[in-house]
């Protein structure tokens, strides 16, 4: 009987493991083991150096890109985390009605089931140098020139980058929001604490798992991300998936591997860190 | 959610790589009406040749026209430049005709997937452009630096990989589309002749100006404009030395940290976007790229320059696997190729064909005098597809074909330090 039991266990765990390793462990071992392999103009020739690493890791370009990498990463974690929990904040305790909840979450949500693309493509014509914005602040007298940092440069890309990974944050913060005990925060209250008093030490101490979620998002896809730096940098900045991009289309498949294998050390790590500091699944 | 939102971006990033690719331009279908002159073998109806290559010549018209006047189906797959490159390598049986760029032969032709062709059996190979037989434009032209096509045209033997210095009777590759490229320039803001590469460095256009992110495209123009500057002079531009490269780098570096340029593009829309917006007053560019500005009503000129263009070429290459009825049937498509329909159709894009005098047969008089010899456009100038490309009284930018090609300063080439340059361009973008 115990016997039957086992078996039953294995066949109900046994279609997402074989998921698991077709789609995830299968993919990845290829990788590391094409991060080793040697390649010439036309071809990838299998072997066992470490010259794509060393390559990789000893270039002072690659250390510039992943700080330039990290550089938006953080950026764009503390505006997207101050940005959401703002929101969220407002939505899960100033917005009482259950309804007008739904519909303000709704607003917050609909524009992220538009193409990611053509959300971040809208931004080109309107910060451009004859874009609306420069159009606008030159008619209205506050400029003389077009102001040029607002399109192909920093600025650009961390702006798309917020507006594009807001909701990613404002998602789980809002959702880790609403199971606090409305009870707790008047007993905070009655035992005499002001508002930023119950904001600090009991709401968000509380958030910590969706902040937690939320910051997980966002790290993971702007680090791993080229699109968004290639098109509002235009062109002018590199991001560690834009090495990998170019290295890919030059065919030096083994080098793209071994930039990925460090990156995503990288990612695990900072995700490591992350689930230390908070243990998710507990708090769930 | 967010997962979902992720994976789309990931998919158009990959969208964007494959871009001008767009998978298959289909075959024609009805083969009904054969109707078409009978001077083409018709017993090959059950033939399908697979053509593999870059986007620039893969047009569907001439996928049906070959139907319609051959009989046999021909299936165009279009690839980006790198993949083709790989695709002829890795996979010689995956494909029967290769439509491959000149510059790519030097790195393909030795992986020995590829058949050189025997030229006595291309019928109007004495009518071809000499560029890409002896190399000499006209007989007392200088051939250009870089992988010019006449340096890898013949190989030495049937079975050689060994590029021959002079015509031999063993053709690598069929010229079939070529051109002159330069910088594209908004005539209306820039506010002064441009007439020499170096002109986008004039401080007047810090921050309006952008040069390709394609490394072996891109290096060559940052050549073309170090030379013109006065800031170094170069042995070969298409085979840069370590020490070459590191100057021209340095050079590009410096100039993006002074803000000359504004942008750097790495796809046709995103040129013909900058350009279009203003947000870049001169910059590199293709030709279809000034056509399609333009045809938004904005001024935009593809400007003729004292140092001259930098070109590039594209042709067919016979798979090495080919042999029998199908090598048969790839010379007639070969010999159809040349014979006039598709120059025609190829040089009312802006491009040139390999063999003027069948193409000049195809087109109108008034077509050829603007297209071909620089001469004022007396109709309305249409694209194959009908659509309006010039007003009538419009001369081409940069004249004849003698003008344009005659001017060539180097052609699209592989380097030797191929890889070391494309890290230092990586060190470029990066700075």
């Amino acid at each position: 009987m115990r016997r039957v039991d086992a078996w039953v266990t294995y066949l109900q765990v046994a279609p997402l493991s074989l998921v698991f390793l077709l789609f995830l462990v299968v993919p990845i071992a290829t990788i590391v083991v094409v991060s080793f392999f040697d390649y010439s103009t036309t071809q990838i020739i299998p072997a066992f150096l470490l010259q794509n690493y060393e390559e990789l890791l000893l270039s002072p370009v690659t250390w510039q890109t992943y700080l330039q990498t990290l550089e938006f990463t953080v950026i764009t974690w503390a505006l997207t985390l101050a940005i959401g929990f703002t929101i969220a904040y407002y939505l899960a305790f100033y917005v009482r009605s259950a309804t007008w909840q739904t519909v303000l979450f709704l607003v917050c949500t609909i524009p992220f089931w538009t193409s990611n693309i053509i959300r971040m493509i809208s931004w080109i014509p309107f910060l451009g140098r004859n874009g609306l914005m420069n159009t606008a602040l030159l008619k209205m007298g506050l400029i003389h020139e077009p102001l040029e940092f607002l399109l192909f440069s920093d600025f650009s890309v961390v702006l798309a980058y917020v507006h594009l990974y807001t909701l990613f944050m404002v998602v789980p913060i809002f959702n880790s929001m609403m199971r606090i005990e409305r009870s707790l925060l008047e007993a905070a209250r009655d035992a005499g604490a002001s508002g930023w008093q119950t904001l600090w030490n009991v709401i968000l101490p509380l958030c910590k798992p969706g902040i937690a979620i939320g910051s997980i998002f966002v790290v993971t896809i702007v680090m791993g991300d080229f699109v968004t730096v290639r098109l509002m940098s235009g062109g002018q900045t590199a991001s560690v998936g834009l090495m990998m991009m170019n290295a890919m289309s030059l065919l030096q498949y083994p080098a793209a591997a071994a930039n990925a294998v460090v990156l995503l050390l990288l990612v695990l790590l900072t995700v490591g860190v992350m689930m230390r500091l908070v243990d998710i699944r507990k708090e769930l | 959610m967010a997962r979902k939102t992720n994976g789309q971006g990931r998919e158009w990033g990959r969208r964007k790589v494959l871009k001008g690719a767009a998978g298959f331009v289909g075959a024609a279908v009805g083969s009904g009406v054969i109707g078409a002159p009978m001077i083409w073998a018709q017993n090959n109806k059950n033939i399908v040749l697979r053509q593999c290559g870059t986007g620039v010549s893969a047009f569907n018209e001439i996928a049906e026209k070959a139907k319609a006047d051959l009989g046999f189906t021909l299936q165009m797959t279009a690839l980006d430049s790198d993949a083709v490159v790989q695709r002829v390598v890795t996979q010689p049986n995956s494909f029967d005709i290769g439509d491959i760029e000149y510059w790519m032969v030097k790195k393909v032709f030795p992986a020995k997937t590829l058949q050189a062709m025997d030229t006595k059996k291309i019928k109007y190979f004495d009518k071809i452009v000499p560029i890409f037989t002896t190399g000499k434009l006209k007989p007392d032209s200088v051939i250009a630096q870089g992988t010019a096509p006449s340096t890898v045209g013949f190989v030495e033997g049937k079975e050689s990989t060994t590029f021959a210095k002079a015509p031999t009777q063993w053709f690598t590759m069929i010229p079939t589309i070529y051109n002159a490229d330069t910088l594209g320039i908004r005539p209306d803001l820039v506010g002064r002749p441009i007439t020499q590469w170096k002109d986008i460095l004039d401080p007047k256009f810090k921050g309006k100006t952008s040069i390709l992110n394609v490394p072996s495209i891109g290096i060559m123009d940052a050549a073309m404009i170090c030379e013109s500057a006065g800031i170094m002079k170069y042995a070969d531009k298409g085979n840069m030395t370590k020490a070459e490269i590191d100057k021209t780098i340095e050079f590009l570096i410096k100039t993006k940290k002074e803000g000359q340029f504004r942008a750097f593009w790495k796809t046709f829309d995103e040129s013909v976007n900058l350009m279009a917006s203003g947000e870049v007053v001169i910059q590199s560019m293709w030709s279809p790229a000034v056509a399609a500005v333009r045809s938004k009503g904005i001024p935009c000129v593809y400007q003729p320059l004292k140092e001259g263009y930098r070109a590039w070429g594209g042709g067919l290459a016979l798979a090495k696997h080919l042999s029998g009825s199908q090598l048969d049937a790839a010379y007639d498509y070969i010999n159809w190729y040349m014979s006039g329909w598709v120059g025609a159709f190829l040089n009312r894009q802006g491009y040139y064909s390999a063999v003027l005098d069948t193409a000049k047969a195809n087109m109108s008089a008034d077509e050829w005098g603007f297209w071909m010899e620089g001469k004022p456009a007396q109709k309305d100038i249409m694209s194959p597809q009908g659509k309006l490309m010039e007003k009538a009284g419009t001369v081409r930018d940069g004249g004849s074909f003698y003008d344009r090609m005659g001017a060539v300063s180097c052609w699209n080439a592989v380097m030797d330090e191929d890889r070391y340059m494309v890290q230092k361009w990586n060190q470029f973008i990066a700075a």
